[in-house]
């Protein structure tokens, strides 16, 4: 495996194919729609397959439903839209004929993409080999067992009713692995205190290979003029399940958590708010053979997997990684558990002055959210030391206040006027440009999560002449307190 | 909300002088709020003469909470709705914003504020909550301009009586009488008024105050007199011929010498709807490009400024001379007029000469005569200070036509009077006014107002 240091000084077009996923499923790319909306007939799957997409999980087939309106709602975040979107559609409404029948054309006509057939249907055995079989015939190349939607089927005993019940999940999985001749990929729950329980159980049902996550239960929010929660079917709501950008975090740890647990692991195509190339980079890091996308192609259309090819294709290339395989993992076990990581590391908090534009935020973030050890005190002279020692934020606003301003109205008061903001070392007034007491910076990092520039704060290394030791060495062993270890 | 004042609308006029600047819609106003960094003690506050809480309105406008971002950005300031239209935000708020050194343009701040305005005046919610006590302390307030009204406004929410004394038909002053009508319509001015009047604010319009028994009577009614005043009549040129060709009636007439303030003010009152011919604006201050704009689109062709520096000595603002020139006002640099004559066709011949600057003296160019043939001449050279008037305040400390006053106060040397404003200030802007009528609201108060503890500076 080359080494991810070595910054590629030779150019090349890395291979972004997925060769035997979960056994024997190949495709052009990582790639997947996600079982939704963008899969739920063919000659949609046969446009986004046109567009680049390497693979498509079809909108899940099985019982009979019907669907209200309105079913989507969504969360913006300081204008921008669907940070957060939740839904409360069902599988797919149409008949499991009229699916399988343009399963089959799409694979005749796409023999190179994978088309995984996902299913539902009531539990019982009969029901999912007729479903298994039924679809193989139709040509798909895996299985994806929905174990995971929270909403509306799981009233019916099916979805995440079988997801939340480890012996459901294996039981279900036997059943089909007894009549699949294709990989069976079980599509986890992320409603359920410790996702490695049914993954573990689909793994002893004899699972090819697992999906995580499905969506998360949620509210929106609620109509402050009408009270009504979104989304609002004729007064009413009903829990949804939420996905996009806001969960990738979320859809990370429980990757990362199943991928680490050697009863747990198995190939995964990871899902959860995964928009661009740098997202299932980071999914592929923590394991995953493949990606599965939805909410950004219902946001964007299925155009966007073209920048998702490509970047992850120049990112590889920047970090000499030739194939999927190069990175697939790299980084499951740079997460450990509390206990392991070193308490004799330390960094500090750097505001780089020629970067920093004054809008001082790292100051009142560190006062009021962290460890009151950055201020305002480079024109009135540095002190360092702890609170006490120094103005409260509330300090300088009122001198602010108090203060005189005046409109510069002459040619003259304005040159002066330029020529004072001007005047300093830096492109910020002196006065606006925090300062970290490096004696007091716990290292926290807040300062730098907010500031708005780029690099501006950055956390320095400082050396504490102590070797590297853990809570577990320091107390020998003694239960640490943060996170309890589930086994 | 109807206004208890009003002036004649003239639809030429109207359609003339549309407003300038397009508001913010609800999605646009979102958008550009979200933009906002939310910077603590931010630098656009501090800029503001008036310390209006920017981020915190803006933050407001983001949120949905449009009733709490104006009420925020009114505890600051009582004419925030003018200022947002008439500030030069360019060297105030906007100018301050930190997005000029993160390579983006600054937040609009004017337009959120005016946005945020615009539905408070849309909901016809009355002004600040006045103090529900009264206190024994009668002000009177000379003139009623950006300073009284913003004086008058901060009195009552301390609830002392207040009166505002002015001698013209209409409150409100130069917001009123001087502003581009494009930038702050008269209507819009009168309602901002109406709404200070609602707070219980007395107005005894044409009374002016102007002898020593005028200020002898008000001395027995009330126990402080706020003075804003403004400045005087616009300077004369004093050159020959100036005088006879002075307009005979300045509201009306627009032949002849017209000053530029005699012109705001006729148009925005409805009295002077077209103007023809060619127009000489004499100065390049920002009021003298308000009239060079307000000549053209009244019909004036061509109309030219004529200045006696150059183009970078100009005190007016970047963006008013970049206005006056997309307008199509034309420029003459470094000319003075020497005479005016007139023409047999009753027209003004206006003679002017070149001119240069010699060991800080401006010094005519020999040879150099030119002249120009007019329909009208603005001068537009600057207000004189009202020496006449403030001679009669006695025990008042008078440097160079300008009233002294503790800036921190607005006290001058005699403790029963303050001003503020133009008058104390030698003439700048509305927010200018607005800050200090407020500081010596507070000074007055802090002064004058008995068993009541100490006002601390109000944190808007």
């Amino acid at each position: 495996m080359p080494s991810s240091s070595s910054a590629a000084t030779e150019f090349f077009e890395p291979d972004l194919c997925v060769r035997n996923f979960a056994g024997s499923i190949d495709c052009p790319n990582p790639f997947w729609l996600a079982s939704a909306p963008p899969t739920n007939c063919g000659e949609q799957i046969m446009r986004a397959f046109d567009a680049g997409w390497g693979g498509a999980v079809w909108k899940t087939i099985g019982a009979p439903v019907t669907n209200v309106t309105s079913r989507y709602s969504s969360i913006d975040w300081q204008g921008q839209r669907m940070m957060g979107f939740n839904n409360i559609e069902l599988i797919s409404d149409r008949p499991i004929e009229t699916n399988l029948r343009e399963m089959a054309e799409v694979k005749k006509r796409y023999p190179a993409h994978a088309v995984i057939a996902s299913l539902m249907v009531e539990s019982t055995r009969e029901a999912w080999h007729d479903i298994v079989g039924r679809s193989e015939d139709a040509g798909a190349d895996g299985l994806e067992l929905n174990f995971g939607c929270p909403h509306g089927m799981s009233e019916r005993g099916m979805g995440s009713a079988v997801g939340q019940v480890p012996e459901y999940a294996q039981m279900i999985t036997e059943w089909v692995k007894e009549k699949a001749r294709t990989p069976v990929l079980v599509k986890l729950t992320p409603n359920i205190s410790d996702i490695r329980t049914v993954a573990r159980a689909a793994r002893r049902g004899g699972a090819d290979g697992l999906s995580a996550i499905n969506t998360i239960n949620s509210i929106t929010g609620i109509d402050l003029d009408t009270l009504i929660p979104r989304p609002n079917v004729d007064g009413r709501s009903s829990h949804g399940g939420y996905c996009g950008p806001a969960v990738k975090p979320i859809a990370l740890n429980m990757v990362q958590q199943v991928m680490a647990d050697a009863e747990s692991a198995l190939p995964m195509s990871g899902i959860g708010g995964i928009a661009t190339w740098t997202d299932a980079a980071e999914f592929i890091l923590l394991g995953c053979g493949t990606v599965q996308v939805c909410t950004a192609a219902m946001h964007y259309g299925y155009r966007i997997v073209e920048d998702m090819a490509d970047g992850l294709r120049n990112w590889m290339s920047d970090k000499g990684f030739r194939t999927l395989e190069d990175f697939r993992g790299l980084s499951v076990n740079r997460v450990t558990e509390w206990k392991h990581l070193n308490l004799n590391y330390k960094i500090v908090a750097h505001i780089n002055e020629q970067k920093c534009i004054g809008c001082d935020l790292c100051h009142i973030a560190c006062w009021d959210g962290a460890h009151q050890c950055i201020h305002l005190d480079r024109v009135s002279g540095p002190v360092d030391g702890h609170v006490e020692l120094h103005p409260i934020p509330a300090t300088h606003e009122r001198a602010s206040q108090r203060s005189i301003a005046v409109t510069p109205v002459t040619r003259q008061e304005r040159n002066a006027a330029v020529s004072a903001e001007v005047r300093g070392p830096h492109p910020t007034p002196l006065a606006r440009i925090p300062r970290v007491d490096e004696t007091e910076c716990v290292g926290c990092n807040l300062c730098s999560c907010v500031c708005p520039v780029d690099n501006c704060i950055t956390m320095i290394e400082v050396s504490t002449g102590l070797a590297p030791e853990t809570w577990e060495e320091r107390t020998g062993g003694a239960a640490c307190s943060v996170e309890p270890q589930i086994l | 909300m109807s206004s208890g004042y009003s002036v004649k609308e003239s639809p030429t006029i109207r359609e003339r002088f549309a407003e300038l600047h397009q508001p913010l819609t609800a999605q646009s106003a979102r958008v550009e709020s979200n933009r906002c960094l939310n910077c603590f003690d931010a630098p656009c506050m501090v800029a503001c003469p008036t310390h209006i809480d920017v981020a915190g309105f803006i933050k407001r406008i983001a949120s949905g909470n449009l009733r709490g971002s104006a009420r925020r950005i009114l505890e600051a300031n009582v004419l925030a709705g003018s200022c947002s239209r008439v500030c030069p935000v360019e060297v105030l708020c906007e100018g301050a914003c930190v997005m000029h050194r993160h390579h983006q343009p600054p937040i609009s701040i004017a337009l959120l504020q005016r946005y945020a305005m615009d539905a408070f005046h849309a909901s016809g919610e009355p002004l600040l909550p006045v103090a529900p006590a009264p206190i024994d302390l009668r002000v009177a307030c000379i003139g009623s301009g950006p300073a009284s009204l913003a004086c008058a406004a901060e009195l009552r929410k301390h609830g002392a009586h207040v009166t505002v004394f002015d001698s013209r038909a209409l409150p409100g002053g130069l917001n009123t009488y001087g502003v581009a009508e494009y930038k702050l319509p008269t209507a819009d001015s009168l309602r901002e008024v109406e709404l200070i009047r609602n707070m219980g604010v007395e107005f005894r319009l044409r009374s002016a105050i102007e002898s020593a028994v005028d200020l002898e009577a008000l001395e027995a009614e009330f126990d402080c007199i706020f003075l804003g005043v403004g400045l005087g009549a616009m300077q004369r040129l004093g050159i020959a011929g100036e005088s006879d060709s002075e307009s005979y009636m300045p509201m009306h007439e627009t032949r002849g010498v017209l000053n530029a303030l005699q012109l705001i003010a006729s148009y925005k009152t409805g009295h002077i709807t077209h103007m023809k011919g060619p127009v000489v604006v004499i100065g390049a201050g920002n009021t003298a490009i308000d009239a060079a704009i307000a000549a053209k689109r009244l019909g004036a062709d061509p109309v030219t400024m004529l200045y006696r520096r150059g183009p970078m000595d100009i005190s007016a603002f970047d963006f008013e001379f970049k206005h006056a020139r997309e307008e199509g006002v034309q420029f003459l640099w470094r000319h003075l007029p020497v005479e005016i004559r007139h023409a047999e066709d009753g027209s003004l011949l206006l003679d002017i000469q070149a001119v240069r600057l010699l060991r800080g003296k401006f010094e005519l160019v020999e040879d150099s005569r030119i002249t120009l043939a007019c329909n009208t001449v603005i001068p537009a050279i600057g207000q004189s200070p009202l020496t006449k008037l403030l001679s009669e305040f006695r025990q008042i400390t008078i440097e160079r036509g300008l009233i002294v006053v503790d800036p921190a106060s607005g006290r001058t040397a005699n403790p029963r009077f303050y001003a503020g404003g133009d008058c104390a200030n030698g003439g700048r802007e509305v927010v200018d006014a607005v800050a200090d009528g407020k500081r010596a609201a507070i000074g007055i108060v802090q002064a004058h107002a008995t068993a009541i503890p100490a006002i601390e500076v109000v944190h808007a």
